[in-house]
């Protein structure tokens, strides 16, 4: 019995040196920077964030969220930067004082996709209006991401436009999903439902089945991403030297250059258009 | 159905390598949780003992409130632990939202409910067989704790053991609380859970296989440890 | 443990036990005295290891009294310990023979030494030393009620009550854990247990309490009660009449 309290009070000892271990990994400096999952999903911080971190020793945590979970992070200080793409919701966050040194930092595009045999015959057109009206007509299944994330909010901007009410729209051709853009694409897979989707978690997208790109190329499927820090002053400990080191990495031509350099079978995901002054 | 077989090939393949990232999310999957369980089993067990002995008034209510918590939806525990760990929550001073350690939080969670409430089905039923004998040496209910989850401890380790499996096989909490972040909150069920969401489907199955044989293997390690002690010190 | 200020003698007076509704133990007086063994003889049902536990303390009466006359009753530390009790099957704790023997000595503050030292002496007693390292669930019948005396003889008790001690064992197990209790007699514990086997009755007792339906029917000289009892009910039962 002795031996058994022994190899007891082994075991403790042996989950508390795992425990402080757990703690010691987090003595390092780093940032946490709440953004989306299509930056993250893309591979595109995979990409550049060895390369800031090489050069200031600034370890990057990316929890990656939708643009309205990544902003509220933000705002309740669980994030030092936050790197979203919805500049309405962006603009309203800065205004709100949740966030300061706003920049404009990519843009990316969003593409429509869809089946093969696609049956509201939207193929190889330029209006994204025009098609988002077809599928309507049509009723063909699409689905929506439905998660108030940043590419849902460019839908339900794109489904006005179109003059569509997709909350009455009703017939059940209308999906929401309430997921990110990957499980969306899933499902959109499984029952070959049309889908908005930022062309950068598409390139990477594996699952794809019998879907395809259809629509693309139209100035309204733009989606510009932004980069800000969260108000130190409401939260005291955002970390500020190693946020806006960050954010004047991303905006720096170094990381601009890295943003470019970032492809999949030969295809620029992310552009680059930081100007100075670009912020809100 | 080839993804399935992918994935076995895909599993083998990575297992056989010991690729280093896969390696670091392993060891965080295992670290957490094996923390989780230690610290839940300290709590859960004392806990379960204690309900099996003690008459308290609300002892009835709160017996059923802790098997319903067998329950919880590992998401709704996410969230109340995400709100209690915010920088805008109660615990926001400790810095544990996005680290291992609100990890391990939302676990014990998870995990504290299990074990004590086994614990304490296995601990009522040594009592009914102990009651007459430690009482006729000396022994209250409450100092018959530490003797009954001592004797009782072979019935107990599934009871650990349960609280484990459930520990290494949940992600709706700690997606929420760790935010799967590359090389720091990401464990296997993150991982399989982003791979998913990418459509690599084949991945994500080979990291399922590969969370699957750890799991069987700490099962069997421990049942054949169970049944070795058992058989030295007597069931 | 030398010379503890006595316990004995234990009076009840007037002890009733209820449960379900029915009498089970009704109106028993009985006193208890430091000195030879007490033999609760009596039928099946008829309330013998009930009366055990009202003494022990292991249930307490629905009226009547159940007291310690001598001075260690005061304290409640020498009015537990100084009481052992075994029962018919033997609670065994899930570790070694030895173990078992040092639990009770551990919740009695004994130090380390003193108490492997008390238990390797109460195995030595009952022939269990050489299995001390055994687990105790492993031991056969008969090993383990002789364990469960050596750890009762190990709290070194002023009484000790047994219930149906040899119920379960062969006739050589039987006669092992006897002399066992023949030796507890010698260092004056007193002995107060039940049996069904009137042979050990015979062997072992110095007075016969004879229980019939929940009532003392008569207590008796063991040598009278075998040759003249004095209630029909203890006759009958001698006599191997079916009663109850």
């Amino acid at each position: 019995m002795m031996l058994n309290h022994k190899s007891l009070l082994g075991g403790a000892v042996a989950a508390m040196l795992v425990l402080s271990a757990t703690m010691a990994s987090a003595q390092q400096k780093f940032i946490v920077i709440a953004s989306t999952t299509s930056t993250e999903q893309s591979g595109l911080f995979g990409h550049i964030l060895p390369r800031f971190t090489q050069k200031t020793g600034v370890e990057v945590r990316v929890v990656a969220q939708g643009t309205g979970q990544a902003l509220k992070t933000g705002e309740n200080g669980d994030a030092d930067v936050v790197f979203v793409h919805d500049p309405a919701a962006e603009k309203k966050f800065v205004e709100a004082g949740h966030g300061v040194e706003h920049r404009q930092v990519m843009y990316n595009d969003f593409v429509i996709v869809g089946p093969k045999g696609d049956p509201a015959k939207i193929g190889g057109s330029k209006d994204v209006v025009d098609a988002y009206k077809k599928i309507a007509a049509a009723k063909a299944p699409f689905a929506s991401r439905g998660d108030n994330s940043g590419t849902h909010a460019a839908e339900l901007r794109l489904w006005k436009a179109a003059g569509v009410d997709v909350k009455t729209a009703g017939a059940g051709w209308y999906r929401e999903t309430g997921s990110g853009m990957g499980p969306t694409l899933n499902t959109a897979s499984g029952m070959n439902a049309y889908a908005l989707t930022d062309r950068g978690t598409w390139l990477n997208f594996k699952n794809r089945g019998e879907l395809t790109i259809l629509v693309e190329g139209d100035q309204r499927l733009f989606n510009q991403y932004g980069v800000m820090l969260v108000n130190p002053q409401k939260h005291p400990h955002v970390k500020v030297a190693e946020g806006r080191a960050f954010i004047d990495w991303i905006t720096s031509k170094e990381g601009q250059d890295a943003i470019a350099a970032y492809k999949i079978n030969g295809e620029q995901l992310f552009f680059p258009n930081y100007k100075p002054g670009s912020g809100s | 159905m080839t993804t399935i077989s992918d994935a076995f090939l895909l599993a083998l393949q990575m297992m056989w390598q010991g690729n280093a990232e896969l390696l670091s999310i392993i060891g965080l999957s295992l670290r957490v949780s094996l923390t989780a369980v230690v610290i839940g089993s300290t709590i859960g067990l004392p806990l379960g003992a204690f309900l099996a002995l003690a008459r308290f008034p609300g002892r009835n209510a709160f017996i059923v409130l802790l098997n319903a918590s067998m329950g919880l939806p590992p998401v709704v525990v996410g969230l109340i632990v995400y709100l209690l760990l915010s920088r805008s929550g109660p615990l926001g001073p400790l810095s544990w939202l996005f680290t291992p350690m609100g990890m391990i939080v939302a676990q014990v969670v998870l995990i504290t409910p299990i074990v004590g409430a086994l614990a304490r089905q296995t601990v009522a039923d040594l009592w009914t067989e102990y009651e007459e004998q430690l009482r006729s040496l000396g022994l209250t209910p409450l100092r018959a704790i530490a003797t009954l989850l001592w004797d009782g401890r072979f019935s107990l380790s599934t009871a650990v053991l349960a609280g484990f499996g459930r520990a290494i096989a949940e992600v709706g909490a700690i997606i929420i609380v760790g935010g799967n972040i590359a090389g720091y909150t990401r464990t296997m069920t993150t991982a399989i859970s982003l791979e998913t969401s990418r459509g690599d489907l084949a991945l994500a199955m080979a990291l399922g296989i590969v969370l699957l044989t750890i799991a069987i293997a700490i099962n069997t390690g421990a049942s054949l440890l169970n049944s070795f002690t058992r058989k030295t010190q007597g069931a | 443990m030398h010379a503890p200020a006595p316990l004995l003698p234990l009076l009840l007076e007037e002890v009733s036990f209820q449960a379900g509704g029915q009498r089970l133990i009704d109106g028993v007086t009985l006193r208890l005295e430091a000195g030879p063994p007490t033999v609760i003889l009596g039928p099946n049902g008829a309330g013998k290891s009930l009366l055990l536990r009202l003494c022990h303390g292991l249930l307490q009466p629905s009226s009547g009294r159940v007291a310690w006359l001598g001075p260690a009753a005061q304290q409640r530390d020498t009015l537990r310990f100084g009481q052992a009790m075994v029962f018919q099957k033997p609670v065994l704790l899930r570790r070694s023979v030895l173990d078992n023997v040092i639990f009770p000595l551990k919740l009695r503050g004994m130090n380390r030494h003193a108490r492997a030292e008390r238990a390797q002496a109460a195995l030595d007693r009952v022939g269990l030393a050489a299995l001390a390292e055994r687990p105790a669930r492993v031991l056969s019948g008969g090993e383990q009620q002789r364990l469960a005396l050596a750890r009762a003889w190990a709290l070194n008790p002023q009484i000790l009550f047994l219930d149906e001690p040899t119920a379960n064992l062969d006739p050589a197990a039987t006669r092992q854990v006897e002399q066992i209790i023949k030796g507890f007699v010698r260092d004056g514990t007193k002995i107060v247990m039940t049996t069904h086997d009137l042979g050990q009755a015979k062997r072992l007792a110095s007075d016969i309490v004879f229980l019939h339906r929940g009532r003392i029917t008569e207590r008796t000289p063991a040598d009278i009660f075998f040759t003249a009892p004095r209630s029909d009910e203890a006759g009958a039962f001698l006599n191997g009449d079916l009663t109850w």
